[in-house]
């Protein structure tokens, strides 16, 4: 249970980071390493697959896309657009409702049981496509056409002129 | 586990680690008189009898230079860069099989680090990590050369991943398993049912995009274009000196010998070698001689980076990327739906 605290010490650590960090870049490594933390506590809750797609996925392709996008553009901490005092003073106070709201309506909740699971090596790979495949094959597969569908709008977008495409 | 297990797995990876690195050590002196040998030249031959001190000597020259970080750099991340490539490197060989058991006195010792069982996404992991050792190196030199290289490098990686994948998938459809100690177990001798056991007589187009897709992944000619000299003087170590300079090249060497290891347990049989069982030898002369024949794999593959290195002239970088998603992708896809056909029809 230590180990569960302390690494959601640190998600929430790094996570801070990236928002108040100035350098769009060093967000970013920021965030790899939030992701990171999640990958451990995929692991702690034994849901390997999970843990290393997570890690192959999030940190390994779309952080590096992101990096890459950054990079190229090219922003730094005189390229940050400067904010006047009345926007500033609105976030304040618009953050602080936010705030207020969300503790409210936490001590409103009951708190929820812990949920159980009835078997503990459900998030072996062996398991999780046996699952996928039987009772959740169909939203499985649409989810797929819907990236795929995703894909091919992006690519479509891409091109300029579609005569050229 | 009792406190010999851990001890016997600590000296386990202290061996591994000490491996991997005399071998990155003498790759580099093994591709200096490949080189000289492909060129027509004699090579290193000064320090000691052929030569062969040349990497201390390599090393003493590293360590002893000026070390450099340039005023506009990025302090922490220039430092981070090469930290991480040599760290991504070294991580890998965790979960290759070296060996069979091996039965010392009383204790049965596994030559495997771990055998977890999502063992090949552990490696993919682990490269698909690798190119941040890269991109912050590239960035944080604040130099447009090194910027190029390291956007060179990430859209290469990302490319040459996915067809990495796809075609592993289609060994995996044979194997039904993760984890590598399975599958080098399931290419068990050479010749079983009237077909070969090792899975690149099985999976042959699966194979050679594989192959194609770690020379991508490790940076090497002809596809080496995130440090191409002509275009971009360095590329994203341009500003590198001293020992972070020998960390990155230090990392390319360990990352041909973890991919030549990851290439011999998939579809090379591993440890495995023709008539393990029939020459009357013990349970622990079989596992010597199991990884005696996985390291001749292995240093096989080695050679055959450097023989392309010095044969095949470096592509174009819209080539690598036509070669990428227009050629490999494609036939890894086929091949996914062959596999799969042939083991729906043909029941195998």
């Amino acid at each position: 249970m230590s180990t569960f605290y302390f690494i959601a010490f640190l998600s929430i650590f790094f996570s801070i980071l990236v928002i108040s960090a100035k350098n769009p870049v060093h967000s970013i490594l920021y965030l790899i390493l939030t992701f990171f933390t999640f990958t451990i506590h995929y692991i702690l809750m034994n849901a390997q697959f999970l843990a290393i797609v997570n890690f192959i996925v999030y940190m390994g392709a779309i952080l590096v896309l992101f990096l890459y996008t950054l990079m190229l553009i090219n922003l730094n901490k005189e390229s940050e657009p400067r904010k006047s005092n009345l926007v500033k003073f609105a976030g304040v106070i618009g953050g602080g409702c936010f705030l207020v709201t969300i503790v409210a309506s936490l001590k409103a909740l009951g708190v929820s049981h812990p949920v159980v699971l009835q078997d503990p090596n459900l998030g072996l790979v062996k398991n999780l496509g046996k699952i996928l495949f039987n009772e959740y094959l169909l939203p499985f597969e649409v989810s797929s056409i819907l990236l795929l569908s995703a894909m091919v709008g992006a690519v479509l977008l891409a091109t300029k002129d579609p005569k050229i495409a | 586990m009792g406190l010999a297990d851990i001890g016997i797995k600590f000296v386990l990876i202290v061996i591994i680690f000490a491996i991997s690195l005399v071998v990155a050590m003498y790759s580099t002196y093994a591709e200096r008189k490949i080189a000289a040998f492909f060129q027509d030249r004699i090579g290193p031959n000064r320090a000691g009898p052929f030569g062969i001190l040349q990497p201390l000597a390599d090393g003493a020259k590293m360590f002893l230079k000026e070390e450099i970080i340039p005023t506009n750099a990025s302090g922490f991340l220039f430092i981070a860069g090469p930290s991480i490539a040599i760290l991504t490197a070294c991580i890998g060989s965790a979960v290759i099989p070296w060996g069979q058991k091996l039965t010392i006195g009383t204790h049965v010792v596994d030559l495997q680090v771990t055998d977890i069982n999502v063992g090949i996404l552990y490696i993919f992991g682990v490269v698909s990590l690798g190119v941040y050792g890269v991109m912050i190196g590239g960035w944080a030199s604040n130099n447009k050369y090194s910027l190029l290289g390291a956007i060179r490098a990430a859209s290469q990686n990302i490319s040459y991943e996915i067809s990495m994948g796809l075609s592993i998938i289609a060994l995996l459809m044979m194997t039904g398993t993760l984890s590598l100690r399975e599958i080098a177990e399931q290419q068990h001798g050479f010749w079983s049912h009237g077909w070969f056991t090792w899975n690149v007589f099985k999976q042959p187009l699966g194979f050679l995009i594989f192959i194609v897709c770690a020379f991508a992944e490790t940076n090497r000619t002809p596809f080496d274009l995130p440090e191409c000299e002509t275009e971009l003087v360095g590329g994203y170590h341009t500003e590198y000196s001293s020992m972070k300079l020998g960390f990155y090249l230090f990392a390319e060497y360990i990352n041909m010998f973890v991919s030549g290891a990851v290439m011999a347990t998939l579809y090379f049989g591993g440890y495995n070698f023709p008539f393990m069982h029939h020459l009357g030898l013990s349970e622990n002369w079989v596992t010597i001689l199991g990884m005696l024949a996985l390291f001749a794999k292995i240093f096989f593959f080695i050679f055959f980076f450097m023989w392309v290195r010095w044969t095949v002239p470096r592509f174009r970088y819209d080539q690598l990327m036509d070669l990428g998603w227009k050629t490999l992708i494609p036939l890894a896809i086929a091949n996914i739906i062959i596999t799969g056909l042939v083991i729906t029809f043909l029941n195998r």
